[in-house]
C-alpha cells in the first residue's frame, strides 16, 4: 500500500476542491450519461436529438420494450386503408448505427432515484446522470364498467398502436351491411384529442366505399365538445349524410357500462348495440412514471415548462403524453418538440452547450374522407405557471377542395418529415 | 431629442410602414390582375402564340427561377443557357445529390428531359429539393419548353452568384440587415425540421435548405404579413423576431442539400 505523504494529499484535496467549481461533464470520470426510458415520438427524438448535438461528449442511451414502433399518428389512415401498416411502422436502426445510441431493447421496470439507475425488468441497472422519461399513457380500464384488457381483444381500444389497430381494422373489414359500430370516447385529458373523431370519419369512408348504406356508427362522448367539431360535423354531413350520430352526455345521460358479450354499450338513455365496439378509456401516464414518482393526483407528470425538467426530480425530465404540458395537447408532434427542449437542457446540464429559452409547437392534420384535410396548431412559450399558447389557427368551414387537398398533402409531407426526425434519415 | 421632434419621428416611422404596407398591397392586386389579364389571353387560344402561352405557365416558376440579362441564382438556379446544360451543374448553386447524380449520369437538359421533369419532378428525380409538383398536362409543358427555349438563351452572367439587388427593400430590410446567429438560428429550426426535411427532400414540404439569406428572410416575412397564406407558417411566424428570422435564415443558409 502506497503511504499517502502530506504533499501527494494536498495535491488530492486541491483536486478535490477544483472538481467542485468545475461544470459537471469535467468532473465525470468517463462521458456523461444521458438515458431515455421510452422510444416513441418523444422518446426517440430526445435521444437523437442529445447524441446528434451531444456529439462526443455524451453517453446515450435509448430504453424501449418493442423492438419497433408503429406511430399512433396516421395510425387511422391505416384503417381507413390509406397506409399500409409497414408504412407506420418505424425500426431504430438508423438511431443505433447513424448517431451511436445504444438502444436496449427490455423493460424498465423501476428508475431508483437516488442511486440513479433505471432498474430493468431483468433485473439489470442502467445508470443515468440525467433521465428523459417517455413512457406515453396506460389505459385505464376501470373508467369504463365492464371493460378490461381481456375486453380489450373483443372491443379493442386500439390508443396504442400496434396489434391492437390491427385487430380493429381486421373487425372494421369484416363487418357487413346493416351492422353497427359503437365508440366510446375517452374523457379528458387523453392523447391526441382530434384523433377518436378522424377515425370515426375512416370508419365512415370504409363502409361508405363498400355502400353499406344500411350500417350505422354511434359515437357515445362523456364530453360536451370536442376537438374540430365543426369540420368533423361538417364533414360528416358533406360526406357520410345519416351516417354518423354523436351524443354528448347532455343526450345520453351518462355512460353506465359496456358487456363485451353482448357487444352493447349501456347509458342512461339507451343501450347501443354494436358488431363493432371500439372503447377508448381514460388514460394515465405510462405506469413507468407512476413507479418513479413523477406523478401528481392527476395521474400525469408536473414539468417546468421552461426546460421539461420534472417538478420532483431534477435529473429528470418527463416529455410527451405522460406529462403536463399545459395547453399543449397530447400529441406526436407535442412530444417531438418537448423533447427538443429538453434535449437541449441536457445538455447545457451536462456538456456546458448554449441554452436557448424554450419553444414549443403543435400541429394536428386529422383526414375526414379522401383529399379531405383539416388542422388545428398552435405555438407555445413557457409561462411561470404553464406552457402557454401565444398563438394559434385552425382550419375553416366551407373551405374549398383545392385547400382541403393541399392540406391532406401536407400532412403526408409532415408524416415524412417528422418520422425522418424522430427516427433518423 | 425633444419631445416634438420624437413624436414627429415615430409617426413618419409609423407613415412609413403603412405606405410600404400598401405598396405591398398594391403589388399584390397588380400581380394578381396581371396573372387575371394573362388567364383570359390563354382562354383565347387564337390570339395567343405557344410562347406567350408558356410566358404564363411560366409564372409559376418565376419566384424561384430568374431569366434573361442579368439572371442571378435565387432559391433556384438561374435559367440562362439552360438548353444543352448537363443537370446538377450550374456554378455556385446548392444542388441536391439527387440532381447532381443525375447529371453524373448524363443528363442534360434538352426538350425531352426537361418535359419529363416539368411533369413531375419528385418522380424523375426522386430526392429533388424542387419544391414544384408539376405540370400534369403536356400542352403546358410544351408552350413552356417553346418559352424557356427563347428566352433562355443569354449566356450565364458572371454575376449569377452576385446577392440579388434587392427589388422590395422595404420587406425585411431589418433583418437582411443583420447577421443571423447561426447557432441560435440551429435552436429554432428544430421546429422547422419536423415538416421540412433537414437533407434538403421536398417529400410534400417544401425544401428550404440551402436558401440565399435575402429569399429566405423575405419568405418569412411574407407569411408574417399574409402575402402568402399556408395557415402553419403564418402561426409560425407571426410571434418571430427580426433576430430570430435573421438566425434562421442564417443556419439554413449554411447547410449543404444532400
Amino acid at each position: 500500500m502506497t503511504k499517502l505523504t502530506r504533499r501527494s494529499f494536498g495535491l488530492l484535496a486541491g483536486a478535490g476542491a477544483a472538481s467542485l467549481a468545475m461544470p459537471f461533464y469535467a468532473r465525470a470520470a468517463g462521458k456523461p450519461r444521458a438515458v431515455v426510458i421510452g422510444g416513441g415520438a418523444g422518446g426517440a427524438t430526445a435521444a437523437r436529438y442529445l447524441a446528434k448535438d451531444g456529439g462526443d461528449d455524451l453517453d446515450v442511451t435509448l430504453i424501449e420494450a418493442n423492438s419497433t414502433y408503429t406511430t399512433c399518428f396516421f395510425s387511422n389512415l391505416y384503417i381507413g386503408g390509406y397506409r399500409s401498416y409497414e408504412s407506420i411502422t418505424h425500426s431504430y436502426d438508423k438511431l443505433a448505427s447513424n448517431y451511436g445510441i445504444t438502444v436496449v431493447n427490455g423493460m424498465a421496470a423501476m428508475v431508483d432515484r437516488d442511486a440513479k439507475e433505471v432498474i430493468m425488468a431483468d433485473g439489470s441497472k442502467v445508470p443515468y446522470d440525467r433521465l428523459v422519461v417517455a413512457p406515453g399513457i396506460d389505459l385505464i380500464y376501470e373508467s369504463v364498467q365492464g371493460y378490461s384488457e381481456e375486453a380489450a381483444q373483443i372491443m379493442p381500444h386500439s390508443w396504442k398502436a400496434g396489434p391492437q389497430t390491427q385487430l380493429l381494422k381486421s373487425k372494421l373489414d369484416a363487418l357487413e351491411n346493416g351492422q353497427n359500430i359503437v365508440m366510446v370516447a375517452p374523457p379528458n385529458p387523453y392523447r391526441c384529442p382530434p384523433g377518436p373523431y378522424e377515425r370515426v370519419s375512416m370508419f365512415a369512408h370504409v363502409l361508405n366505399e363498400k355502400g353499406f348504406t344500411d350500417s350505422k356508427i354511434f359515437v357515445i362522448d362523456p364530453k360536451p365538445k370536442f376537438s374540430k367539431q365543426a369540420l368533423f360535423q361538417e364533414g360528416w354531413n358533406k360526406h357520410y349524410a345519416g351516417m354518423i350520430e354523436w351524443y354528448g352526455p347532455d343526450v345520453h345521460g351518462g355512460i353506465v357500462g359496456v358487456d363485451p358479450s353482448t357487444g352493447e354499450v349501456e347509458t342512461d338513455l339507451d343501450t347501443f348495440q354494436g358488431d363493432l365496439v371500439n372503447v377508448i378509456p381514460a388514460q394515465k401516464a405510462g405506469m413507468i412514471a407512476q413507479k418513479a414518482g413523477l406523478t401528481n393526483d392527476s395521474g400525469f407528470c408536473p414539468i417546468d415548462p421552461k426546460s421539461m425538467r420534472s417538478q420532483n426530480d431534477e435529473n429528470i425530465f418527463v416529455i410527451g403524453d405522460a406529462c403536463i404540458a399545459g395547453d399543449m395537447p397530447k400529441s406526436g408532434f407535442s412530444a417531438n418538440s418537448q423533447a427538443k427542449v429538453a434535449a437541449m437542457a441536457i445538455r447545457g446540464d451536462l456538456t456546458g452547450s448554449r441554452v436557448f429559452p424554450a419553444k414549443y409547437s403543435n400541429t394536428c392534420w386529422s383526414l375526414i374522407e379522401t383529399n379531405d384535410g383539416v388542422k388545428v396548431g398552435a405555438q407555445y412559450a413557457p409561462t411561470d405557471e404553464k406552457i402557454a399558447s401565444t398563438s394559434k389557427f385552425i382550419s375553416q368551414t366551407g373551405e374549398d377542395t383545392a385547400l382541403r387537398q393541399r392540406t391532406y398533402e401536407e400532412s403526408v409531407g409532415w408524416y415524412n418529415g417528422i418520422t425522418a426526425d424522430i427516427f433518423g434519415a | 431629442m425633444r419631445l416634438g421632434a420624437w413624436t414627429e419621428t415615430v409617426s413618419r416611422k409609423v407613415a412609413d410602414i403603412r405606405f410600404s404596407e400598401l405598396q405591398i398591397r398594391t403589388q399584390n392586386l397588380l400581380h394578381v390582375l396581371t396573372v387575371t389579364a394573362a388567364v383570359g389571353l390563354t382562354g383565347n387560344a387564337a390570339s395567343a402564340s405557344d410562347a406567350e402561352r408558356g410566358a404564363s405557365v411560366y409564372k409559376k416558376c418565376r419566384a424561384c427561377h430568374e431569366l434573361g440579362e442579368g439572371a442571378k441564382n435565387g432559391v433556384g438556379p438561374h435559367l440562362d443557357g439552360l438548353f444543352g446544360r448537363t443537370a446538377g451543374t450550374l456554378e455556385g448553386f446548392k444542388y441536391s445529390s439527387a440532381l447532381k447524380k443525375k447529371g453524373e449520369e448524363g443528363l442534360v437538359w434538352d426538350e425531352t428531359s426537361l418535359d419529363a421533369y416539368l411533369e413531375k419532378p419528385r418522380g424523375f428525380v426522386p430526392g429533388t429539393r424542387m419544391s414544384f409538383l408539376g405540370l400534369k398536362k403536356a400542352e403546358d409543358r410544351a408552350d413552356l419548353i417553346t418559352y424557356l427555349k427563347q428566352s433562355t438563351e443569354a449566356a450565364p452572367s458572371d454575376e449569377a452568384n452576385a446577392p440579388a439587388t434587392d427589388a422590395r427593400p422595404e420587406i425585411g430590410a431589418a433583418a437582411m440587415a443583420l447577421e443571423g446567429d447561426i447557432a441560435y438560428g440551429e435552436y429554432l429550426a428544430t421546429e422547422c425540421v419536423t415538416c421540412h426535411q433537414t437533407s434538403g427532400r421536398a417529400d410534400g414540404i417544401p425544401s428550404i435548405v440551402g436558401w440565399p439569406k435575402d429569399a429566405f428572410i423575405r419568405a418569412l416575412f411574407e407569411y408574417k404579413v399574409n402575402l402568402r397564406t399556408n395557415q402553419v407558417m403564418q402561426n409560425m411566424t407571426v410571434n418571430m423576431g427580426n433576430e430570430e428570422i435573421a438566425a434562421l435564415a442564417a443556419y439554413y443558409g449554411s447547410l449543404e442539400p444532400q
